[in-house]
């Protein structure tokens, strides 16, 4: 039995990294998407491109302005004079932000009314726009209160101290590296699944490999083996590159990640081989994978919390595998996750595994042409 | 089929049978179907419904040390606040438990000498603390922590007798999405995804099955010219891609109400012109590959992903390192998200349009040269 099955996932390995195109595909772009994935992917703004409109001029506003101009997060690009430039900035994309003073900014502030300061923002981009906003309310309130400590003025009377535990600089690069970890190894044990039988249907090789002594067990063993070591190997390389190029700290344990990606693995692969296995040709295969992949990311949390979709929707995310390994990943990466702590996303990622598998084993053999 | 015999050799007449063959071809295999169409639908409503990258009820922890009246007034303000769901806790131990357990995504925490301080020496520490794993949701967790605690410093002023006049106010205006609704922002970027999904995978996976299976060397021995094949191929997918376009358009304006403040007809004129970029990406890749499996592989690493990630769709570009900057300029779905977004949101925004539109001009040109070039090669 072990001889036939080891036969197959030569053969089945074989089938895949014979071609030298094939052999590439496999190992280039995953380096090639993690690269820019984990540098391109970012929510993180630096060098918001501001125009400031000063209508006052007086010291007081220059020194107001001056603390934007000093923000690491903002980038002065344009100094309008007359309401009509305003409009043509943010229209045309140039600024994404515009600070606009009133002639009275530094009388309303000597006088200790409150001068407002106008910001504009373009609003395309919402997620941009929310955080442009709040690193300038941030720089107004630090102003305000060393304004009023100056000039005698009631300060605050409570005080925020904020911290961010697990990623203290807030950096959304290390929210998205772990979540590529998942991401490619998705689609590359996807891939490689889901057109192991089709492949043998196009060529009609599957109908012969039925009547041979195998056992549809030790098909869907041999079928499965080599997505699981293209899995693992791929894997582990892309945590490598996460921890030693990305600086990714793994505070968590190293075993439940392991476990973790085992049996994530495990369904990736029972839901390629069902695919593969519901597919007559290759482009079926890898459409039908296609079809998977993209709402699996979507609904995985990968790039936008679970948290934020509709109740219903958040009920689909429940059958995505990939849901339970990004928090498999975060946790053990960023909050040093564990065994016990992750136990409740380990067993729904079997459970898929398992169910999928026995599917894509009843359909070799009852899906026929 | 009867239909009247035509003189033999006319140009038309074998673009004709070209394009009912391609036409059929799609018609017969359920996943090209379920690409073209089901794929949009699905995407939209995931997009639409399911991705949001707005916050609400987010659960929060509230500690106080030493409950008072002052401490309640400030839980008050967490209390009444639409952005969050609060959970009180009794000490500072629990609490982190449960940001630890995921219960919650931050803690808002005063010591026992908060009532003390704040009447006092009115410097009164509030402890935050956010969960900082995802680092994005954090901040605006952050600034909406920070929005609380300013209404709540006016009127706890108000309630001590004075007025709190901070010395400069922020007046806010957003343009375009004064809401700051992210579904106006990434509902629109999709049809760029969409549309590449249509016109560069789906090509590329069916002509490569040609070449695969050796039917494009049989068509190359009929009287029909490499033009014409070209031609036949493009008609069926670009129609199959405006469609989906128009699908998408159509859901983005009426399910879920997407204002479209600039022309239509724009929109469409925009969406030609990047369908031809997709189209001819799709035929690029398929010459290339020749296989399917490496054809289907390309056309998600150099179409898909880039639409996904390095056209401005969900990421900002600006925010990106400089070289990646750069790079984002290969990117046709760069241009064409950046149309699509002021077309939908601002208007008519000559300066924006045309230097993109040039940009998408430019790229097709350029991708059905270097198609001409590697398909005629093949013949000789």
């Amino acid at each position: 039995m072990f001889a036939r099955i080891i036969a197959l996932t030569l053969k089945e390995l074989l089938a895949v990294l014979r071609d030298k195109r094939s052999r590439f595909v496999l190992i280039g772009p995953p380096i090639i998407q993690l690269m820019i994935f984990g540098y391109a992917a970012t929510f993180d703004l630096n060098d918001i491109p501001l125009a400031v409109y000063n209508e006052d001029g007086g010291a007081a506003s220059r020194e107001f302005i001056s603390r934007f101009e000093g923000s690491p997060h903002f980038h002065v690009i344009a100094t309008p004079d007359h309401d009509a430039e305003i409009a043509p900035l943010i229209d045309e994309r140039r600024a994404l932000m515009v600070l606009h003073l009133g002639p009275r900014f530094g009388a309303d502030l000597a006088r200790g009314d409150s001068a407002s300061a106008q910001i504009i923002l373009d609003g395309r981009n919402s997620n941009t726009a929310m955080l442009a906003l709040n690193y300038a309310r941030t720089i107004v309130i630090d102003f305000n209160e060393n304004w009023a400590a100056r000039h005698g003025g009631a300060t605050a009377p409570a005080q925020l101290v904020m911290r961010a535990w697990f990623n203290p600089t807030l950096s959304s690069r290390w929210f998205i590296i772990p979540g590529i970890v998942g991401l490619l190894t998705l689609v590359v044990t996807l891939v490689v699944t889901a057109l192991s039988v089709a492949r043998e249907r196009e060529a009609g090789t599957f109908d012969q490999l039925l009547v041979t002594p195998l056992r549809p067990v030790e098909i869907l063993i041999g079928k499965s083996l080599p997505g699981l070591l293209v899995g693992l190997i791929e894997g582990s390389l892309i945590i490598l590159v996460a921890m030693y190029w990305f600086d990714i700290p793994l505070r968590g344990s190293v075993g439940a990640l392991y476990v973790g990606l085992g049996l994530f693995l495990l369904s990736a692969i029972g839901v390629g081989l069902m695919i593969s296995s519901l597919s007559i040709t290759q482009q079926q295969g890898l459409l039908g994978a296609f079809l998977f992949l993209v709402p699996a990311v979507i609904l995985s949390g990968f790039a936008t919390p679970i948290e934020n979709m509709p109740q219903a929707v958040q009920l689909l995310t429940y059958l995505d595998p990939l849901r339970y390994f990004m928090i498999v990943l975060r946790s053990v990466f960023l909050e040093g996750g564990s065994y016990t702590l992750l136990i409740n996303q380990f067993w729904p990622m079997a459970l898929i595994g398992l169910t999928s598998l026995t599917l894509a084993g009843w359909l070799f053999r009852h899906r026929m042409y | 089929m009867n239909r009247p015999p035509e003189p033999r050799g006319g140009t038309g007449r074998r673009l004709r049978g070209m394009v009912r063959k391609e036409f059929l071809q799609i018609l017969r295999d359920p996943s090209s179907i379920a690409i073209a169409f089901v794929m949009p639908v699905v995407l939209l409503f995931l997009f639409g419904y399911g991705v949001s990258l707005d916050a609400k009820d987010i659960p929060l922890a509230l500690v106080s040390d030493h409950p008072d009246t002052n401490t309640s007034g400030l839980l008050r303000a967490f209390e009444h606040s639409d952005y969050f769901t609060p959970y009180h806790y009794a000490d500072i131990q629990t609490a982190m438990q449960a940001l630890r357990r995921q219960r919650v995504e931050g803690i808002v925490w005063m010591r026992e000498d908060f009532s003390r301080r704040l009447l006092g020496s009115a410097d009164a520490p509030i402890g935050v603390i956010v969960n900082g794993v995802n680092a994005n949701q954090a901040r605006i967790t952050q600034g909406y922590i920070q929005g609380v605690w300013q209404s709540w410093l006016e009127h706890y002023a108000a309630s001590q007798g004075h007025e709190l006049k901070a010395p400069v106010m922020v007046e806010p205006r957003v343009w375009f999405n004064a809401a700051l609704y992210s579904r106006h922002f990434l509902v629109p970027g999709l049809i760029a995804v969409i549309m590449t999904l249509i016109g560069a995978l789906l090509t590329s996976l069916v002509i490569a099955r040609e070449w695969e299976r050796g039917t494009m060397e049989a068509l190359m021995v009929t009287p029909i010219r490499i033009r014409e094949i070209l031609i036949g191929k493009l008609i069926p997918y670009f129609i199959l891609g405006m469609g989906g376009m128009l699908l998408t358009v159509a859901l983005a304006r009426w399910q879920f109400e997407v204002p479209l403040r600039g022309s239509f007809l724009l929109l469409l004129l925009a969406s030609a012109l990047f369908m031809l970029v997709a189209l001819g990406m799709g035929l690029l890749i398929s010459i290339v590959a020749k296989n399917q499996f490496v054809a289907g592989q390309i056309a998600i690493i150099v179409t898909f992903l880039p639409a996904f990630i390095l056209s401005g769709f969900i990421f900002d570009i600006n925010s990106m390192p400089a070289p990646i900057q750069v790079f984002t300029h290969l990117v046709p779905a760069r241009y064409f998200v950046t149309i699509v977004q002021s077309l939908f949101l601002a208007g008519d925004i000559w300066p924006v349009l045309l230097p993109n539109a040039g940009a998408l001009a430019l790229m097709a040109v350029v991708f059905f040269a270097l198609v001409r070039r590697r398909a005629s090669k093949r013949l000789d």
